[in-house]
């Protein structure tokens, strides 16, 4: 009886999270079972993090509805500012996991703060002029850190701008160097906080969509003049969205980043803000389950294509302009579309069993 | 909008079927031992990836050609980027790579040593030269000559020993590692040295393109040397851009430079008389140079830098400490490690880039390094 109330929407929420959790146990078992290909296996947290990217960005392109470009910003704030953290509690904090989970913490809030500075004066602009500022502001993380010197010693954490002016004293280490970034990471991430990262970023994604701030922040998108006109504080709700996603790529920066043992700002360019919309666009505005295989489908093909040798990011493109024409082919659509409408009039009947009563 | 994801989903999986059919199994000959490397064989830094993959193959036919010890040699592309590099190494792995060639690049090869070290695979590389590539790594060893604080430092002393200006301007790029180490290390040596710097200048990724500026501030400083600290890339454009404008200086650059005479639509006029430290000569008389430089226009139709040098010398170390070590291809990269260890931090070998190199416990090489100035379209020795 319970599955009758539910509605489409949770449906599909329930799929997403089910999906997530299958993947992870097969993966993990092949992992355990040592079957798994290193390739493979080193490219799974890369996948989480870029899940996390995809879904994170998802909610500013897709649910809220404004174009961002510089999404990989927040990345780079968040794995710059939670490996430091991490690094810097090396000898507080003995448990390499929860590290990871304040380095983490650490580089959300950042991000967040991050989001809060660019998004209240940049909010109230409207479509190409965000875009912009976005770019911008990705630009500018990545110039601030290329040339940010940080530094760690008994008396805390030393900051320095241009040069390198830091005067550590005996036994400090210096974390963040310019432009070479942090070269000595210690590799705490793994597969199962990934996991359990893309899962919380699917909770609190799915459910602020269906709350009541959800729905605000969809009807601004869909018309802000009516939604300003029924009384919605559309910069209150358009911040509220955009942080949450800031805060999150933030996140999944570290997680990122703490899966290497170095990391540069130059990694955190607008490519990768395009790489990441690209995962957006392709797995459908405002739909997670989609950015999150075409996210996992993206990130693993060009390894796949290695056997092409010279010609891999031909082909590569080639397959993204391929799935682009294939996905909006009325013709493709339609044949697709009885292929697995065959499947699904199979599965209607034992559906209708589990329902009980069935219904319309 | 509910099944869009679920195509998707159909098509990829069809892809990777399509692909994995595709895919060509190489089987390996018990006999050879596989080494492996990752390098930019696509992208900005691309002339370094092929040089030193080319280099390390004709030096793998040579010897396997002479019977005994064999290779079997794969390079996997790594775009000059961190995160490529780490699936390049881990797709070598896969493949089942015993002894490694690291990384071609600095950037990538910090996150890759790493790796070696972690999975205890024995690696030399060719010619990524940052400090932090093999900063606390027992078993990860450079071919290359100088890392950048002495080479910096190096040009510096170069320039005045010789006289070569009175005043130096330095124009570098400062998001990147490479360039900025190069830079302070030389602003370093040149106080110390009473070299006048004049003018400095700096672009980053993304402004790399016009400069403009950049050299009208060293013609204004009246610069008469100007140091380059950068890849061949930067350095093409700041060549040709100060030739349209008639500022003629003297360039010095740095192991960096060395490929601008190969790099596609260059030309190789605009570079006559820039000089720069390599530890190779491509015009010297030495016979196994001179068999090398002519097998490699053969094959590559280019005349070698010191990154397929470097390579070169890599197999032939490696072939020395294999046969030194009794090593055979059966073993295992764990005791390959340890066998090579041994041999390199022991051996003392004579390559192409230089004579009488010995390693020490950090995996940093000892050897001389030469000036070198392009002269008619080809790298000369200056002394």
């Amino acid at each position: 009886m319970k599955s009758r109330s539910l509605n489409r929407n949770a449906r599909k929420n329930f799929l997403t999270y089910g999906l997530v959790i299958a993947a992870y146990a097969v993966l993990q078992t092949i992992t355990v079972t040592g079957s798994i290909s290193s390739s493979l296996k080193g490219m799974l947290v890369p996948i989480c993090a870029y899940v996390v990217m995809a879904v994170s960005l998802n909610l500013t392109v897709g649910v809220l509805g404004e174009l961002s470009l510089g999404h990989a910003g927040f990345m780079s704030v968040g794995a710059f500012t939670g490996v430091t953290a991490a690094m810097a509690l090396q000898n507080a904090v003995p448990y390499p996991a929860l590290r990871l989970l304040i380095g983490m913490v650490v580089g959300s809030i950042f991000a967040a703060i991050a989001g809060v500075l660019i998004g209240i004066p940049v909010l109230r602009l409207k479509g190409d002029y965000l875009a912009i500022v976005t770019l911008a502001f990705g630009e500018i993380i990545k110039s601030i850190v290329n040339n940010l010197y940080v530094g760690v010693d008994e008396h805390g954490l030393q900051l320095s701008l241009l040069t390198n002016k830091l005067a550590l004293a005996e036994g400090g280490k210096i974390i963040i160097n310019g432009p070479m970034g942090i070269t000595t990471i210690e590799k705490l991430s793994t597969f199962t906080a990934g996991f359990l990262l893309v899962m919380l970023t699917l909770f609190i994604v799915f459910n602020l969509v269906n709350s009541r701030s959800g729905r605000a922040i969809m009807a601004i998108r869909d018309n802000r003049i009516a939604a300003e006109s029924v009384g919605v504080n559309v910069v209150k709700y358009r911040l509220m969205a955009f942080v949450t996603s800031a805060a999150l790529a933030g996140a999944a920066g570290t997680l990122f980043a703490m899966n290497y043992s170095t990391i540069i700002a130059n990694k955190f360019d607008f490519n990768t803000s395009i790489l990441v919309l690209v995962f957006v666009v392709l797995g459908g505005l405002g739909n997670m389950l989609g950015s999150i295989i075409a996210a996992a489908a993206l990130t693993v093909l060009p390894e796949m294509l290695r056997s092409l040798q010279d010609y891999r990011m031909l082909i590569y493109a080639i397959i993204l302009i391929l799935v682009m024409i294939v996905t909006n082919n009325p013709l493709l659509r339609g044949y697709i579309d009885r292929l697995f409408g065959n499947l699904r009039r199979k599965k209607a009947p034992v559906q209708a069993q589990e329902g009980g009563d069935g219904h319309a | 909008m509910k099944h869009t994801a679920r195509k998707m989903l159909t098509f990829v999986m069809a892809l990777t079927l399509l692909v994995s059919l595709c895919s060509v199994f190489a089987l390996a000959d018990d006999g050879a031992f596989k080494v492996g490397g990752t390098g930019p064989l696509t992208g900005g830094a691309a002339i370094y990836g092929n040089a030193a993959m080319n280099g390390a193959q004709i030096a793998v036919d040579e010897i396997n050609a002479e019977g005994g010890i064999q290779f079997e040699l794969k390079y996997e592309d790594d775009s000059h980027d961190a995160e490529k590099a780490v699936n390049a190494y881990n797709a070598l792995k896969d493949w089942g790579m015993q002894i490694s060639l690291g990384s071609v690049t600095s950037a990538p090869a910090n996150a890759t040593s790493a790796e070696n070290f972690a999975d205890h695979i024995f690696a030399l590389t060719p010619s990524a030269s940052a400090p932090t590539v093999i900063d606390g790594k027992d078993n990860v060893f450079q071919m290359c000559f100088l890392d950048y604080p002495t080479q910096g430092g190096a040009s510096a002393q170069y320039i005045s020993s010789m006289g070569l200006a009175e005043k130096v301007g330095i124009i570098w790029k400062n998001d990147e590692d490479y360039s900025t180490g190069l830079r302070n290390s030389f602003v370093d040596k040149a106080a110390e040295l009473d070299l006048e710097i004049v003018a400095e200048s700096t672009f980053a990724a993304g402004n790399d393109t016009d400069f403009t500026v950049q050299l009208t501030e060293m013609q204004n400083a009246g610069a008469d040397l100007v140091f380059l600290p950068m890849y061949y890339q930067p350095a093409s454009l700041i060549l040709s851009q100060a030739a349209a404008m008639g500022y003629e200086p003297k360039w010095f650059g740095v192991d960096g430079m060395d490929g601008i005479l190969t790099m596609e639509g260059f030309d190789p006029a605009l570079a006559e008389g820039v000089m720069l430290l390599t530890p190779f000569n491509a015009d010297s008389d030495d016979p196994a140079t001179v068999a090398f430089v002519e097998k490699y226009q053969q094959l590559y139709d280019e005349i070698p830098n010191q990154f397929a040098a470097d390579a070169y010398d890599c197999i032939y170390a490696y072939k020395q400490a294999l046969e030194a070590a009794e090593a055979t291809p059966d073993m295992t990269a764990e005791e390959l490690n340890d066998l090579m260890i041994e041999q390199f931090t022991t051996m003392t070998f004579d390559g192409l880039t230089g004579t009488g190199m010995t390693w020490d416990e950090t995996g940093a090489v000892s050897k001389g390094a030469h000036g070198c100035v392009i002269e008619n379209g080809a790298y000369v020795g200056l002394d």
